[in-house]
């Protein structure tokens, strides 16, 4: 497997221009195409015999906003010891794509050449659009109102960009990394009222086990035999 | 002339046949479906968004929770996704019970299938056999792991531990007396694996028993064929996967075609549709009930053959045995930071995917180096299908509608996610 992952990856890489990028890593091929080239490169692996992805499996969205943030120091830990509680975030990575705050992932899958890839376009947080992939896989439907809906991006030629997930009259974007986990409102019924009422939540967010990130790792990179 | 306008008529999310919390908007010409607008998220919980906020085994019980009737089959995808990216592969038997216990687990959810699906379009009695034969499945369940139906018991690095000798027993209380535990226990005598075989023995003549009931009834086949048709081309179009594609009559099964576990070494078939409408559906997923206990029987005469581990012997990723961890230091200190912080994932990004009963259930994980996900995506089969309902049900009866939500086999807890 590893072999013809490698031989699609190179593939890809000669039929499109230097703005797309392919790469294997874990035994995947990812491509990383610009914003603008997606609907023209979409179009060339669903439809070229080599490729023929017939199959668009899932979109998502990524927010990259505390990418490499970690909430414990542990280099500086071997001197003074860790602190006690959660610290301030900080970041101890760079981000793997320098100004952009949004990703978003195309899944293919071809059933005739049994293969994968995945399609990955950056966005900035300025100009979160994207063609919409609808007219190319049905699929993309759902995916893109979910993605629309969880992270805010938005999908240039959707016939029906509408929340898919969150409440009816649901504000934000719950999904991205400023959005606090308990989420912003709760909802009760109100007896005096007799409706339903919305506040800010009660609850305060907990931090139980800190994000730690280790620059060591014992493991191999996988790339042969496996898969 | 007075105008004539379409009927839209709200159905759900209480309904007993919207298969959980399903709220559909349907647009009617008379009595004929015009559009259906599915409104999900009723069943929302963020599952993706809480994995960020906890080290990595600690969403393995979510995985449970998300199409909760096929319970172990999210957790291996899930486990495989951590296990690629940690570079570490469980021990083979413990791949053979992972088999074994994905395929009990798609009797389980084909069983909990029919069983509603026959239900949704008026036939009572299959459901109830069903659930008689879950009952003894969630007993193995219970049995290897403690609980009935959310068992976390794949882990990274293998399961959680080893098939255990013996059954648990009924006992006499006032609603059963001693006569009737003793022909209740009589299959219980033995350990699991003596009980599984029982049931693979047994299941192929229950199968039987809901084929009488159905394949050949003139209500079932007058409710299910030659609706909800789906062309092949379709099916790809619209993201389908499982027995909903091979119902469409393509041959694609991720078990055969991108083997993962140890499914390169049983031997099964692929039950092929060819007309792609519920009738074929139905009998795909029988006969992979029938496919299914054909593994099982294969993975039980491996596993009584080659007794051997079940978990890595890697205490960077696993626990080690309590035990150990009386007497020897670095197994502490390993427990310790297991349970406290965790392990990390090397920075990068995979896609696992299984043939979970339902379809493709992917895992799309990314990774900065932490011990918590960066972000986790679940692809569940589900969702897909369910986008597909307007398109199915478009020219059907509204009666039909119930029949295509059973067939599409939705479960909220993966749609929702």
């Amino acid at each position: 497997m590893g072999k013809a992952v490698e031989a699609l990856s190179a593939r890809i890489q000669a039929r499109f221009s230097d703005n797309v990028v392919a790469h294997t890593a874990f035994n995947e091929v990812t491509v990383e195409v610009p914003a603008e080239q997606l609907l023209s490169v979409a179009q060339a692996l669903r439809d070229e015999e080599e490729f023929f992805f017939e199959e668009l499996l899932d979109v998502c969205g990524v927010d990259l906003l505390t990418y490499g943030e970690a909430e414990w120091d542990t280099a500086s830990a071997s001197c003074t010891g860790f602190s006690r509680g959660v610290g301030r975030p900080h970041r101890v990575k760079t981000l793997p794509q320098d100004g952009h705050r949004f990703a978003v992932i195309y899944h293919l899958l071809s059933v005739k050449n049994n293969q994968r890839v995945r399609l990955k376009v950056m966005l900035d947080e300025a100009h979160l659009i994207v063609d919409s992939v609808v007219g190319l896989w049905a699929s993309a439907d759902w995916y893109e109102r979910e993605a629309f809906d969880l992270f805010g991006v938005m999908f240039r030629g959707h016939p029906d960009l509408r929340r898919l997930l969150t409440d009816y009259g649901f504000i934000g974007h719950p999904f991205r990394k400023d959005f606090p986990l308990q989420g912003n409102v709760e909802m009760r019924y109100d007896a005096e009222k007799r409706r339903v009422v919305y506040e800010p939540v009660s609850i305060e967010l907990r931090t139980l086990v800190p994000r730690v990130i280790r620059a060591e790792h014992p493991v191999k990179s996988v790339t042969e035999g496996e898969g | 002339m007075p105008e004539i306008r379409n009927y839209t008529l709200n159905f759900g999310p209480q309904h007993p046949s919207a298969h959980g919390v399903l709220r559909l908007v349907l647009e009617l010409d008379g009595e004929v479906i015009e559009r259906a607008d599915p409104h999900i998220g009723l069943l929302h919980r963020g599952t993706e968004k809480l994995a960020e906020s906890k080290p990595y085994n600690q969403s393995i019980p979510y995985m449970d929770r998300l199409d909760y009737v096929s319970m172990m089959c999210n957790e291996h995808g899930y486990v495989l996704a951590l296990e690629k990216m940690l570079g570490i592969v469980a021990p083979e038997r413990a791949q053979y019970i992972r088999v074994m216990f994905d395929e009990i687990t798609r009797i389980l959810n084909h069983c909990m299938w029919l069983g509603a699906h026959a239900l949704d379009i008026g036939a009572m009695t299959v459901f109830l056999y069903a659930f008689r034969e879950r009952e003894d499945l969630m007993d193995v369940y219970e049995a290897v792991s403690g609980a009935r139906l959310h068992a976390a018991y794949y882990r990274p690095g293998g399961v959680y531990r080893d098939l255990p000798d013996s059954m648990a027993k009924y006992e006499p209380s006032k609603w059963h007396n001693q006569k009737e535990v003793d022909r209740l226990n009589e299959n219980r005598q033995g350990s699991v694996l003596d009980f599984i075989e029982d049931f693979t023995q047994r299941f192929p003549g229950y199968i039987d028993e809901y084929e009488t009931l159905l394949t050949d009834n003139r209500i079932w086949k007058q409710r299910t064929v030659g609706i909800g048709v789906v062309s092949p081309e379709r099916a790809l179009q619209m993201g389908f996967s499982g027995p909903m594609i091979r119902g469409s009559g393509i041959e694609w099964d991720l078990r055969k075609k991108q083997p993962y576990a140890v499914y390169d070494k049983v031997d099964f078939d692929i039950p092929v549709g060819t007309n792609g409408d519920c009738y074929d559906r139905y009998l795909v997923r029988v006969e992979e009930m029938r496919q299914s206990n054909r593994i099982i029987k294969q993975c039980i005469d491996w596993l009584r053959n080659n007794p051997g581990p079940v978990m890595l012997d890697d205490h960077k990723h696993v626990p080690p045995r309590r035990e150990e961890m009386k007497g020897n230091m670095e197994s502490l200190i390993h427990h310790f930071k297991l349970f406290t912080e965790g392990y990390s994932l090397p920075e990068g990004e995979v896609y696992t995917a299984v043939e979970h009963p339902k379809g493709e259930f992917g895992i799309y994980l990314v990774s900065d180096g932490a011990n918590k996900p960066y972000r986790l995506k679940i692809r569940a089969p589900g969702f897909a299908h369910l986008a597909s309902l307007d398109e199915m049900s478009r020219g059907h009866m509204l009666a039909d509608v119930v029949a295509i939500i059973g067939t599409q086999d939705i479960v909220f807890g993966e749609v929702d996610r």
